[in-house]
């Protein structure tokens, strides 16, 4: 059998290397990369639980009393540990790269990568704290 | 697709990284755990607030996109999936977009 380029499909089946399942255990770089995108459950287990904390509050007291009664369930207490790790991890591992992919030249110099991160994990104290107030009052 | 693909996936990125730390702490612990406890009717007055709303619901739909995008390219690539990437596909955005759904049912419409 011959494809538009002309190769054989056995002859491509020749050279095809091998890389083992768990080639992201070989390197500690190779690790982080792997646990910074698993971090993506985390993010997705947060909007579906903090969606449901949401959908309790505007459903009245009584829900919302079951909901924070369900919240402190130890396994919900350890989900919400672990999630918040993957998340935060998320995050610091976010805003460090920033200044690779934000470029802002000022007076035809580029900003140093050090504060661009810097503005970056300062818009994150100030965000923090903005919820934090508005959640608590 | 892929550029708006992409700018989902940077936008939920950000939102999430400013965000989601915080509202976990918040709600998956502080408040559960009675470490803080406001009453209801202040947090029902924040929650229902049109801007809040609209925060919610652009936390919620980038986040979700944010993640469909890694969590494709995690199973496809980390994983030596290549095979399934139709199928990863369909369940990682076809998730975001009813998770995204669901959120504002939830959030403009239900209350």
């Amino acid at each position: 059998m011959t494809g538009p380029t002309g190769y054989t499909e056995f002859r491509q089946r020749l050279y095809r290397p091998r890389v083992p399942l768990l080639w992201w255990l070989r390197q500690r770089s190779y690790l982080v990369f792997v646990v910074r995108e698993l971090s993506s459950v985390a993010v997705g287990w947060s909007v579906v639980f903090l969606l449901l904390a949401a959908r309790s509050i505007m459903r009245g007291p009584d829900a919302y009393r079951q909901f924070l009664e369900w919240g402190a369930r130890p396994w919900m207490v350890l989900i919400n540990l672990i999630a918040l790790a993957f998340v935060v991890f998320h995050a610091v591992t976010w805003f460090n790269l920033a200044p690779r992919a934000i470029v802002v030249n000022l007076r035809g110099r580029r900003l140093p990568a050090g504060v661009v991160a810097g503005v970056h994990f300062g818009a994150w104290v100030v965000a923090s704290a903005i919820v934090a107030w508005l959640v608590v009052g | 697709m892929e550029p708006l693909l992409w700018l989902l996936f940077s936008g939920g990125g950000m939102a999430a990284a400013l965000l989601i730390p915080i509202l976990l702490v918040l709600f998956g612990l502080a408040l559960p755990l009675g470490w803080l406890s406001p009453d209801h009717a202040h947090l029902h007055a924040v929650v229902t607030n049109p801007l809040t709303r609209l925060v919610l619901l652009g936390l919620s739909v980038l986040a979700l996109f944010h993640a469909a995008h890694r969590l494709r390219y995690t199973i496809v690539d980390g994983l030596q999936l290549k095979r399934l990437a139709p199928a990863s596909d369909a369940v990682c955005y076809g998730g975001a977009l009813a998770g995204s759904a669901v959120a504002a049912y939830l959030l403009v419409f239900a209350y």
